[in-house]
């Protein structure tokens, strides 16, 4: 058994009085149309003593790379630079800025105290408004703790700037995968949204399937075949201890997700070769059917508020997406176009359904309203399933599978404009994302 | 945009770590699974490799469909036939699909096909404590290329065959 534990302690902090009083010019509204990228400059962080050289450095290139990511920011090369940032604290030279055409400005401090504390300051200005926007903030953490401090930061940009949520201080658990098509090794693996910090949580002597994050993100639901039936496992996260969750003698449960509240799992059962919608509280064990039907309903997930429930179902001959009471009932269809729909997931904010859509012998991620209008197809290829939101509902990564004897599995992400389409650095082959919520 | 200009202290810790744990696929002895290993000759009737081979220990299926053809009910007539004259032997009925499909979707597709050779031969006179179901979805599938000819080998469902063991 290996263990770590990791204690961030971040610390916010206001560090200069003058507010800026109104958004200026650097804004970036997100919209469906075509967005040119905002440029930026993040000359690399002030390092305050001789130990944060490197971690100065590093932090501010993950700040960048994290804005810069997203399809909606463009990084201004250090070689463009007129001025430089020798100190976090004397006035800015917005002329200089200005000139290379850097809309926003990003400074930084980085200290390496004794004892291993890690502080991280940071100011973002709006060039051309020749002032600040928002104030100066402080995170302080352990050493170990530098990227989450540098997702922080970029976070903290993003939302000024965008006026939505972040979503680069979050975590991603994926199965991880090894070897041949016919033989593949599957376990479970955790990391950062951006790849970094894998984490192994189990081996790989048994099939995992599907793993979701509770919505703190300190609990897993996945499917085990442990025993040698699929099965619905409960993993919490700080101790990587588990238990199973359905064990019911001759079926299979699968397809497990949380309720916003948590207190809830929403899972498919099968017995007798018929697969249906059940509901669990996971304190006490006890069990609902939602669904009734000898046709194959699953990959159930529930709205933000808990009232309703979206899922799959082959009732009308082909997959097809429904939605339900979240105690059952009668379901309504909400998907009618050409093809089969699976994999439906309720975005955070309520509005979108993202599913994965086979048509003509090709997948697709795509999203539509939560009454079936305004389809939308955001990507194409031999294999796309799965898709997960990012916390604010930006981003959806998804599984990207290549065809043929050698093919492999990867994660992808695409911003839900369909734009900015990128693989996800993963060690080896990798499916089944589920993106955390952002972390505190 | 507003921002607030009082201090936030936010804690959190993050504990994680990685376990491992041996695996375990119960304790039954599978016989023919994989192919390799099965035991007993061929040249035997009674033997877990005669079932494999001379038998046929799977049945295939067309797309998106649980539907047993004339040439699987056959096979299975054989197995079914089988198992009533060599009843030390119980089965675990394998469901597989091909990687044309979601995954979950492939779970409950493999669970129909194995529960239709389930059900045969069960009506075959097979008695039912002796059958067991699983599916593995797209999984496990047998043939790797990404087409019509590999997809046709995996649309599958094989009964494997355990000794030794009533439930």
């Amino acid at each position: 058994m290996m263990k770590r534990l990791l204690t961030l302690l971040a610390a916010l902090m206001a560090l200069s009085l003058p507010v800026s009083a109104q958004n200026g010019p650097l804004r970036i509204e997100i919209t469906e149309g075509v967005i040119e990228p905002l440029p930026f400059a993040a000359p690399g962080f002030v390092p305050e003593s001789g130990a944060a050289r490197q971690l100065a450095q590093d932090i501010a290139q993950v700040v960048a790379e994290d804005l810069a990511g997203t399809g909606l920011f463009r990084q201004i090369p250090d070689s463009a630079f007129i001025s430089q940032i020798s100190s976090f604290s004397s006035p800015v030279q917005f002329a200089d800025w200005k000139a290379i055409n850097a809309q926003a400005l990003i400074t930084g401090a980085v200290d390496l105290q004794a004892g291993g504390r890690l502080v991280v300051k940071f100011r973002l200005y709006d060039v051309f408004a020749g002032q600040e926007l928002g104030q100066g903030l402080q995170f302080a953490g352990t050493r170990d703790g530098w990227r989450r401090m540098a997702h922080k930061v970029a976070d903290a940009v993003y939302s000024r700037i965008t006026g939505e949520g972040g979503y680069f201080d979050s975590r991603v658990v994926y199965v991880s995968e090894t070897g041949p098509k016919s033989d593949r090794k599957k376990r479970l693996a955790i990391m950062d949204y951006d790849g970094a910090n894998v984490q192994y949580l189990t081996d790989s002597s048994s099939i995992v399937l599907a793993p979701r994050f509770s919505p703190t993100g300190d609990r897993i639901l996945y499917t085990s075949y442990e025993t040698g039936f699929p099965r619905i496992y409960l993993l919490d996260v700080a101790s990587v201890r588990r238990r199973v969750l359905e064990d019911q003698e001759g079926t299979m449960s699968f397809a497990p997700r949380f309720s916003p509240d948590g207190q809830t799992v929403v899972y498919s059962v099968t017995r007798g070769g018929n697969t249906d919608i059940f509901r669990m509280n996971v304190a006490t064990g006890q069990t609902k059917r939602l669904t009734s039907a000898p046709s194959i309903e699953t990959a159930p997930s529930f709205s933000p508020d808990g009232s309703q429930i979206v899922f799959e179902s082959d009732r009308s001959g082909t997959q097809q997406l429904y939605i339900m009471d979240a105690n059952g009932g009668e379901p309504r269809r909400i998907s009618f176009g050409k093809g089969r729909y699976g994999t439906p997931v309720w975005s955070p904010r309520g509005d979108m359904i993202a599913f994965t859509k086979q048509s003509k012998g090709r997948f697709h991620i795509g999203v539509m309203r939560t009454d079936g209008s305004e389809e939308r197809l955001l990507t194409a290829s031999f294999l796309d399933e799965g898709p997960t939101w990012s916390p604010n509902g930006r981003v959806i990564m998804f599984t990207r599978e290549t065809q043929g004897a050698g093919g492999e599995a990867s994660l992808y992400s695409v911003d839900i404009s369909g734009r900015n389409l990128k693989r996800v650095k993963t060690e080896g082959g990798a499916s089944d994302p589920s993106w955390s919520p952002l972390q505190n | 945009m507003k921002f607030v200009a009082k201090a936030i202290f936010l804690t959190s810790i993050l504990g994680l770590a990685a376990c491992t744990d041996a695996g375990r696929f119960g304790d039954d002895v599978y016989l023919n699974g994989g192919g390799a290993g099965v035991a007993g000759s061929a040249d035997d009737p009674t033997s877990p490799l005669y079932f494999q081979q001379a038998v046929g220990d799977r049945v295939f299926f067309a797309v998106d469909q649980s539907t047993l053809s004339g040439d699987a009910q056959l096979t299975l007539d054989g197995q079914a036939e089988w198992m009533m004259t060599n009843t030390d032997y119980t089965a675990i009925i394998e469901g597989h699909a091909d990687e044309q499909g979601t995954r979950e979707y492939n779970l409950a597709l493999g669970a129909r096909r194995a529960n239709a050779v389930q059900e045969y031969l069960i009506s075959r006179g097979v008695a039912p404590n002796r059958l067991k179901v699983v599916s593995y979805g797209k999984e496990r599938p047998i043939e790797i290329c990404s087409q019509e000819a590999c997809y046709s080998k995996n649309r599958r469902a094989v009964t494997i065959l355990s000794a030794g063991l009533s439930s």
